[in-house]
């Protein structure tokens, strides 16, 4: 590829390549702060070349590809190439993650003890682990949550996070300007503008933690609060694994023991301070 | 004249654990998890036993567990869910 770029995000290593330099400057300034793979492997490579040759230069449209490829992937205009490798990010570590037992789910830590986010799309756990991570919480990932097989442990996946539509105001009004990407708007998904994780996200991007909390959020109701019951949690947690059907027995024993030791809660909330609040009191009960 | 001979997939292949009421079966041989309540683990555990026929099978059943209704009829819905899940077969 003309231009490369390689990130160490947690315990991946991505390579990007791109046929044009644009959306790698809009990578290497959101990432600016991330390390470099340190032996110079990488575990997944994302390329985005032009959908056919001659449409690099004539309005070029983006297509992502990479070790492993959705057939009907769209291709995206430049102006959205940081979606693009974004997007192509997620795609290899969903498709082709096998280390990990992997979670579409948010991850905050505090004190050791690691809250879990998961629900639908819209749900809001992305901007809630972004608030929580200014907030006092340490943000381990606003998209994929890593379970360790081996010991049970949650690793950080802290990529940039992807804020969607009302929640660019929400983390406009909280954080320092120059930890934005570009506004992108039009995409497939609406209004897009990532943000690098704080200081202490990305030094502590080694640590894992302990998951102590599994939540599923849903924004726009009252406040309520329920207990889920293990199999409920299984059930939603097998649907929001991306890879737990490849991973056979390994995966089944690493996710019953999650369920099986960690409690779970279904939140409503109307607004993200309210959640916040109901999360602070989650952990000052876990810890009492 | 006997029914057809039923059989439990070896414990090796099926790892159970059970969550709040329900049973969750990984099946390694098809890489499937399925979700059963009661009386499908039951089932399984009496054919691990040894291979049975339905009637012989409620029989074992019925020293542990009290029926209601036609038992026959739910044996045999449960084994042919069993079998379809690759849990049991038939000789």
């Amino acid at each position: 590829m003309r231009h490369q770029l390689a990130i160490q995000i947690g315990p991946v290593a991505f390579r990007i390549g791109s046929a044009w330099r644009s959306p790698l400057d809009a990578l290497a300034g959101l990432y600016a702060d991330y390390p470099e793979p340190a032996d110079g492997l990488c575990d997944f490579t994302v390329r985005l070349e032009p959908e056919k040759f001659w449409r690099r230069f004539i309005r070029p449209s983006v297509a992502i590809r990479g070790d492993y490829i959705l057939p009907d992937a769209v291709p995206l205009s430049l102006a959205h190439g940081l979606l693009a490798a974004e997007m192509g990010m997620n795609l290899q570590m969903a498709l082709g993650q096998k280390r990990y037992l992997l979670l579409h789910a948010a991850t905050v830590e505090k004190d050791g003890r690691a809250l879990v986010m998961t629900g639908e799309s819209g749900a809001g756990k992305s901007t809630l682990a972004a608030l929580l991570g200014e907030r006092g919480w340490r943000l381990m990932g606003d998209e994929f949550a890593l379970l360790d097989m081996d010991n049970g442990l949650l690793l950080p996946f802290p990529r940039a996070v992807s804020l969607k539509n009302g929640a660019i105001a929400v983390m406009e009004a909280e954080v320092d300007a120059a930890r934005f990407g570009p506004r992108l708007d039009g995409t497939p998904k609406g209004a897009i503008r990532h943000m690098r994780p704080n200081g202490d996200a990305l030094s502590r991007m080694g640590e894992g933690a302990r998951p102590a909390l599994i939540l599923f959020p849903r924004f726009g109701e009252a406040a309520a609060v329920r207990a889920v019951g293990q199999a409920e949690v299984f059930i939603r947690l097998t649907q929001a694994s991306t890879n737990y059907v490849a991973l056979g027995r390994r995966g089944f024993d690493a996710l019953t023991g999650l369920v099986r030791g960690v409690p779970a809660l279904a939140i409503d909330y109307p607004d993200t301070d309210t959640a916040v609040g109901l999360i602070d009191d989650f952990r000052r009960e876990l810890a009492a | 004249m006997a029914g057809a001979l039923y059989i439990a997939e070896p414990a090796a292949a099926v790892s159970a654990v059970a969550l709040d009421g329900l049973t969750l079966f990984f099946h390694a041989p098809s890489g499937m998890t399925h979700i059963v309540a009661a009386p499908a683990p039951e089932i399984l555990g009496a054919l691990r036993d040894g291979p049975a026929d339905a009637a012989e099978l409620i029989r074992r059943l019925r020293a542990h567990f009290d029926f209601e209704g036609d038992a026959e009829a739910a044996i045999r819905a449960r084994l042919d869910e069993l079998e379809a899940a690759g849990l049991v077969r038939r000789a």
